[in-house]
């Protein structure tokens, strides 16, 4: 604790002038210190949704003073670069070890990050997170996972901490509520196992639907553990039967979104329906639901399909049909193909779910695309498309046409982009 | 460079490195359902990123696969993650040393 008060005084004397820094840290223990620094000394976080490349040049548009805050040696981000761990600047070791004396008070309406989503309109929309709303939403959530009894849980996380539920479920869930969190984020099975064996009890993992079925697939002994917490996409209720047997442990789910933060938790095991965080408010409106009140800052449309079955339970009966959800990186449809049809002889072209996302629970369910640019191949489309969006949403198959099957109204039925997937796919040689 | 070191090899070991690349690319094709066949994997592109198009969803998806079906569990706190996946070449290679089954 005394030894992270330190690192946090030392890096946030380290920031030069300007108020925004892109914490690209891997290892969730200097991001925390990031975020952390970043707090004390007025600054704000931001987090992208995603790492490519034009990601971090509209970040730079967003904030000219963003700095980027990195613990790679070969970061690529196109900002200036602060990297982390280094030698904070002659003068900070002593001001730091003076105010790491106390511990740092931060008034609740502090501004501490924006967390990006894609819009539609291909600039990044930017989403308020203060402090205080912030701080009471993991605390709703301690006490839903019962992670309040004075026990210090240890808490290994195979996500992101840029991505909001990593944010909430692993960084800010150890900071704002006494418990450890786990610097490293493991990768593959062995790399999981062998990292919650380390880990003193009780200890949670924070996973997802997508390194949960590797990971009771991989054939690794699992040691026990005392919580398992998923979220990003929908659990198949066999998956999560599986990972309690397995891990001699509840399981959990969490709903929420990168806007809301989460707002809903259920035990898929035990019962179908979500309940809502205390104060959360939900709407059924024409085209999804409107979440409001509680932690959340700003009243916002959920591209779900709900329906309450209580005041503070609802079940969950899917996403609108725009929404693109792959291992927990969202976009939409509509942001796909803006950016697809900015490329340069690009002349018609529309992503599409070649396959209903609700049939595909084995595997990662992948978005296709059509499009008519007879001057470029495939390779340099791919190549253009990966410079604008994240790769899991990169189309698979790309199928290059003569047109597209638009309708009398311009339109593109579902149906003929999909019968033109499946005729291309029979057409590929074995 | 590799291929000098594989000419370099006893014939039957190539042989069934050989074989096991064929098998290991057809298990990549069939995991992650590409649209290239196995033999359009050339063994010494690179299978992240550029090159083959590969993502970390594919890279826990092909690690699945070889689990089960050569008993290899990857690690990626070996050090040797970038190489293993530099090239299905390298892959193998990796399998070869490893494999239980």
């Amino acid at each position: 604790m005394s030894q992270f008060l330190l690192d946090v005084r030392r890096l946030a004397c380290s920031f030069p002038p300007g108020r925004h820094v892109l914490n690209a840290c891997i290892d969730r223990y200097h991001f925390t210190v990031g975020l952390a620094a970043a707090v004390v000394s007025g600054r704000v976080s931001l987090l992208p949704s995603s790492q490519a490349p034009q990601m971090a040049r509209q970040l730079g548009a967003f904030a000219a003073d963003a700095i980027c805050l990195t613990d790679e040696p070969d970061c690529s981000v196109a900002l200036p670069q602060l990297p982390y761990p280094s030698e904070p600047p002659g003068g900070c070791v002593e001001v730091a070890a003076a105010a790491a004396q106390e511990v740092p008070q931060v008034d609740h309406a502090q501004l501490a990050a924006y967390v990006f989503t894609s819009g539609s309109t291909g600039t990044p929309l930017p989403h308020r997170k203060s402090f205080g709303p912030l701080v009471s939403c993991v605390r709703e959530e301690a006490r839903r996972l019962g992670l309040t009894g004075g026990a210090r849980w240890a808490i290994l996380a195979t996500v992101p901490p840029q991505h909001m539920y990593g944010f909430e479920s692993s960084v800010l869930l150890a900071l704002g509520c006494g418990h450890a969190l786990c610097a490293e984020r493991p990768f593959y099975p062995a790399d999981i196992a062998a990292g919650l064996e380390r880990l003193p009890r009780p200890r949670a993992l924070v996973t997802t639907p997508v390194h949960l079925r590797v990971l009771l697939g991989s054939g690794v002994a699992l040691p026990p553990v005392d919580l398992v917490l998923c979220s990003t996409a929908p659990l198949a209720r066999q998956l999560a039967a599986d990972a309690e047997r397995r891990f001699d442990a509840r399981l959990l789910e969490i709903y929420g979104s990168t806007e809301t933060g989460q707002i809903a938790i259920r035990r898929p095991t035990h019962a179908p329906e979500w309940h809502l965080w205390t104060g959360v408010s939900l709407e059924p409106e024409a085209d999804g639901t409107r979440a409001r009140g509680g932690h959340i800052e700003q009243p916002t449309l959920l591209p779900d399909v709900l329906e309450m079955t209580g005041p503070e339970s609802f079940l969950l009966h899917g996403r609108a049909s725009d929404l693109v959800n792959i291992a927990g990186k969202r976009s939409s449809l509509a942001y796909l193909n803006h950016q697809l049809n900015s490329i340069p002889g690009v002349e018609d072209g529309a992503f599409f779910h070649a396959v209903e996302p609700t049939r595909s629970h084995i595997g990662v369910a992948r978005i296709a695309a059509c499009v008519v640019a007879p001057a470029l191949d495939a390779a340099r489309l791919l190549e253009a498309l990966r410079e604008r969006i994240d790769a899991v949403f990169l189309p698979r198959p790309l199928l290059f046409v003569a047109r597209l099957p638009r309708n009398d109204t311009g339109k593109l039925p579902l149906a003929a982009l999909q019968s033109l997937a499946a005729q291309a796919k029979s057409a590929t040689p074995a | 460079m590799s291929d000098q070191v594989a000419s370099l090899r006893h014939p039957a070991a190539t042989a069934n490195a050989d074989a096991l690349t064929a098998e290991v690319a057809g298990l990549i094709v069939q995991a992650l359902n590409l649209e290239v066949t196995p033999a359009q994997i050339a063994p010494d592109q690179p299978l992240y990123g550029e090159g083959l198009g590969l993502d970390s969803i594919d890279i826990l998806e092909i690690a699945l696969v070889v689990s089960k079906q050569y008993g290899v569990q990857l690690r990626a706190d070996s050090g040797e993650n970038t190489r293993i996946f530099g090239s299905l070449r390298q892959l193998v290679e990796y399998i070869i040393a490893h494999r239980t089954k």
